[in-house]
């Protein structure tokens, strides 16, 4: 019985495959090195949030020998990532360009920086020591202290 | 009769807390002295009932009573007693149920340990709790009810998605809602404090530690859900910049500025209306995160779209509360006038740029979060957002933080001469500078990243330890020990937080820079080398869990003759939830964790191997663990004892120590 339920779970489930299978490794060292570099920047387009590199799905597969076929055929980086955007659009992009509206996203630290640290440095500079005032309960307790 | 009576005390628990939200605030701003002090029964009687409905909820799970439509969807008659209780809140309404739950604690806390705050701002922090605590149980009675009844129960349930029935998710929301929640405690606060008009001291004193504890639940949470996705979505990565890990590491960076600009008002009495902005921010990033993770908008636009209900809902409470919050703020922040003066270069200075640091990565983070979403509704302009990015954009923050932070932390109050600071940590940075150069002559070719952060961590531990020995005099090294010792425990646990986030840094850097990966067929008997390793796989099997069907690998891990570990990485099947998971194998120690995992077995024979050596990986969890600690110590300083013990003597009247 149990065996047999066993044997049919497993028949009716196919098991997860692992990211990289060893099939897809090529051969040179420095064209696979290259190759890892641009699927981890690769988006697989049907996951959440997964590169191509760590993704399961059949099309991340098919994405990453794609990639390796493309460098095989003497493509380089920014070629296969071009040929790669070409085919499904900005979205298989896990690094925005910084083009057109995307220069927002890009700017927006920075700014935001400059920005947060002038008036930083304005609101310290203006509480110079001696523009303090005392509040009216001071002023009283002041003239207090100074009448005793 | 169980499960009614739950839902009934959750209607109940809903209309104290409108009337917790109306008495105390009208008690508060008439001066009825009775009015105000109903906050406390109140928040009290919440605060039971929501465990009560929290009780009732669980027993539903625990005897897998299939006729309430959540157990079902969620549980499992077979699954262990542990994810039978953790599938309470592995899911939307329970979670929210969890959520309000907290949230009615720390509203009881206020009540219960609140007796030294003035009448009027505590009736007034318990008023706005409650109408915090309102907005979402009208949000579960409406929208997402825990306790709804199936029409035909079914025999058994669909089980709890088998990513989620694992140790470390079991625990992982709950911390991770501590701290969220928490930060609800310094949101009120600051809300109570603006309707009064005034922040003094005796307001830091309070937030502090509450935002201390919040930081410190939340902390470790961000860490056990790190851990998980370390090992178990099996390929080892501990951070992945998903828009719902952005949603808890948003808060936790602005409750970070914000317990140290609390700091500042505690002890100087000034950045008073900085510290309730943070405060209003930490805890609209906490509505944000439970928007993002709750209306599944980030996922997809589709998804929203097509049951916008809950999303509305939820984007209406946020607007509301951090809306209103901050146009009070504008209305009011005038009214909290500054005591102390700083000069530029000095500690208040140095906890500013430490809060600019902090605020601008949050906002890094948020920004590239929801530009998907922003892109695509104003420029049609489908795009993805992703690690590369937040890489880019959110580290040199982080690096700019750690290098500022060992000599701002040496600066003294008001007035400090950044010289005089920056050399007495001469020692670190030769010792930095030193490693880091050390580690990059060593390595071959690689990244700069390791030295990098070798460097930054090794400056901001010995900062650290050379902050803690400048406050011990200046005679003989013994009574320096000494004097050490009995430090306040403020600055050791400063100390300990600090050392934490150069621990993982160093982490982060080792195991981004230093890892290896070997992917491979291996057959049955096979030997192969990685790392300086013998790896033998003896046997694959197939074995039997208590809802699940695995197939496990052995693998034998060898150092030359030196027999080193057997591991056992596995493929489940859960048959009920119908989903695979892996489950890697982990040799863990302090210099290096092997990480083993299982993939198909191929058509030639064998199996599918992927196996990393990850160095100092367990150290990630170690900084955190320490940062956690240092908050901890911190939290258990004499000056917030001493304020506890005060609650028994009238309220004191706080004179500001110039």
């Amino acid at each position: 019985m149990r065996k047999l339920f066993l044997t049919l779970a497993l028949m009716l489930l196919a098991l997860p495959a692992l990211a990289v299978q060893p099939d897809e490794v090529l051969a040179d060292p420095a064209l696979e090195a290259r190759a890892r570099e641009i699927t981890a920047e690769l988006r697989c387009v049907v996951c959440r949030n997964e590169s191509v590199d760590d993704s399961n799905a059949d099309i991340a597969r098919d994405i990453r020998l794609m990639v390796r076929e493309r460098l095989v055929a003497g493509d380089s980086n920014e070629e296969a990532i071009q040929f790669m955007v070409d085919r499904f659009g900005e979205f298989v992009l896990l690094n925005p360009r910084a083009t057109g509206t995307n220069l927002i996203l890009w700017i927006t630290g920075p700014v935001l920086l400059v920005l947060g640290l002038g008036i930083a440095v304005l609101a310290i500079r203006r509480r110079k020591p001696g523009t303090e005032t005392l509040n009216e309960a001071e002023e009283a307790r002041l003239r207090q202290l100074l009448e005793e | 009769m169980i499960v009614e009576l739950g839902h009934y005390a959750l209607i109940l628990a809903f209309a104290l807390s409108l009337l917790q939200t109306v008495v105390p605030l009208v008690g508060a701003q008439k001066g009825w002295a009775d009015w105000m002090a109903a906050g406390n029964p109140l928040a009290t009687a919440q605060f039971v009932l929501i465990a009560l409905s929290f009780a009732a909820l669980t027993y539903a799970f625990v005897t897998s009573d299939f006729s309430v439509v959540l157990v079902v969807d969620n549980s499992h008659t077979l699954k262990p007693l542990l994810y039978k209780i953790s599938g309470v809140w592995g899911n939307h309404e329970g979670s929210l149920l969890l959520w309000v739950l907290i949230l009615a604690l720390f509203g009881a806390c206020a009540a219960w340990f609140g007796g030294n705050l003035p009448a009027t701002l505590q009736a007034r922090v318990l008023a706005v709790q409650g109408s915090i605590g309102a907005a979402f149980m009208a949000f579960m009675i409406f929208t997402s009810n825990p306790f709804l009844r199936a029409a035909f129960p079914p025999f058994d349930g669909a089980d709890l998605n088998p990513l989620l029935q694992d140790p470390g998710l079991a625990f992982h929301p709950p911390f991770l809602y501590l701290g969220y929640v928490g930060l609800s405690m310094a949101f009120s606060f600051a809300v109570a404090a603006l309707i009064e008009g005034k922040v003094d001291a005796a307001w830091g004193r309070w937030v502090r530690p509450w935002t201390l504890a919040a930081w410190i639940f939340l902390t470790i949470g961000i860490a056990l859900g790190s851990w998980w996705a370390y090992y178990e979505l099996g390929w080892g990565g501990f951070w992945f910049w998903d828009p719902v890990e952005n949603a808890s590491f948003m808060p936790w960076l602005f409750a970070t500025a914000l317990l140290h600009s609390a700091i500042v008002v505690e002890k100087r009495e000034t950045l008073k209306a900085w510290t309730i902005l943070l405060a209003i921010l930490g805890f609209g990033f906490s509505l944000m995160g439970t928007f993002i993770v709750r209306s599944g908008l980030i996922t997809s636009v589709h998804a929203f779209a097509s049951d916008p209900e809950r999303g509305v809902f939820i984007l209406m409470i946020f607007a509301v509360f951090v809306g209103g919050a901050l146009t009070l703020f504008a209305l009011r922040s005038a009214a909290l006038e500054a005591k102390g003066v700083f000069a530029l270069v000095s500690r208040e200075s140095a906890l500013v740029l430490n809060n600019v640091l902090l605020a601008v990565a949050s906002f890094v983070v948020f920004v590239g979060t929801m530009w998907p979403l922003v892109s695509e509704m104003l420029f049609d302009r489908v795009l993805s957002v992703g690690a590369p990015f937040f890489n880019a954009a959110f580290t040199p923050f982080m690096i700019a933080l750690a290098i500022v932070l060992p000599v701002g932390a040496v600066l003294p109050w008001k007035r400090g001469k950044l010289g005089r600071a920056a050399r007495s940590m001469t020692g670190a940075a030769v010792l930095a500078v030193a490693l880091g150069g050390l580690v990059f002559a060593m390595q071959t070719g690689g990244s700069a990243l390791a030295p990098i952060g070798v460097a930054l961590s090794v400056w901001l531990i010995v900062g650290a330890a050379l902050d803690l020995y400048g406050r011990s005099g200046r005679k003989g090294f013994g009574d320096r020990m000494r004097r050490m010792v009995s430090l306040p425990r403020a600055e050791w646990g400063k100390a300990f937080a600090h050392a934490g986030l150069g621990v993982t840094i160093f982490a982060v850097s080792a195991v981004l820079g230093w890892a290896t990966e070997d992917i491979r067929v291996a057959r049955i008997g096979e030997s192969f080398e990685h790392g300086g390793y013998t790896m033998t796989l003896s046997d694959v099997t197939r074995e039997q869990g208590p809802n699940y069907i695995t197939t496990m690998g052995t693998i034998e891990v060898r150092d030359g003759e030196r027999f080193v570990a057997t591991l056992h990485p596995e493929k489940r099947v859960y048959p009920a939830a119908g989903m695979p998971t892996t489950e890697a194998a982990i040799d863990y120690s302090l210099t290096r964790d092997l990480y083993v995992a299982l993939g198909d077995p191929q058509e030639g024979g064998g199996w599918a191997l992927r196996t990393y050596v990850k160095p100092f990986a367990t150290w990630l969890w170690l900084g955190a663990a320490l940062m956690a600690f240092g908050g901890l110590i911190s939290l258990s300083d004499r000056r917030y004892r001493v304020a506890a013990g005060a609650r028994k003597a009238p309220a004191a009247v706080a004179t500001p120590a110039e």
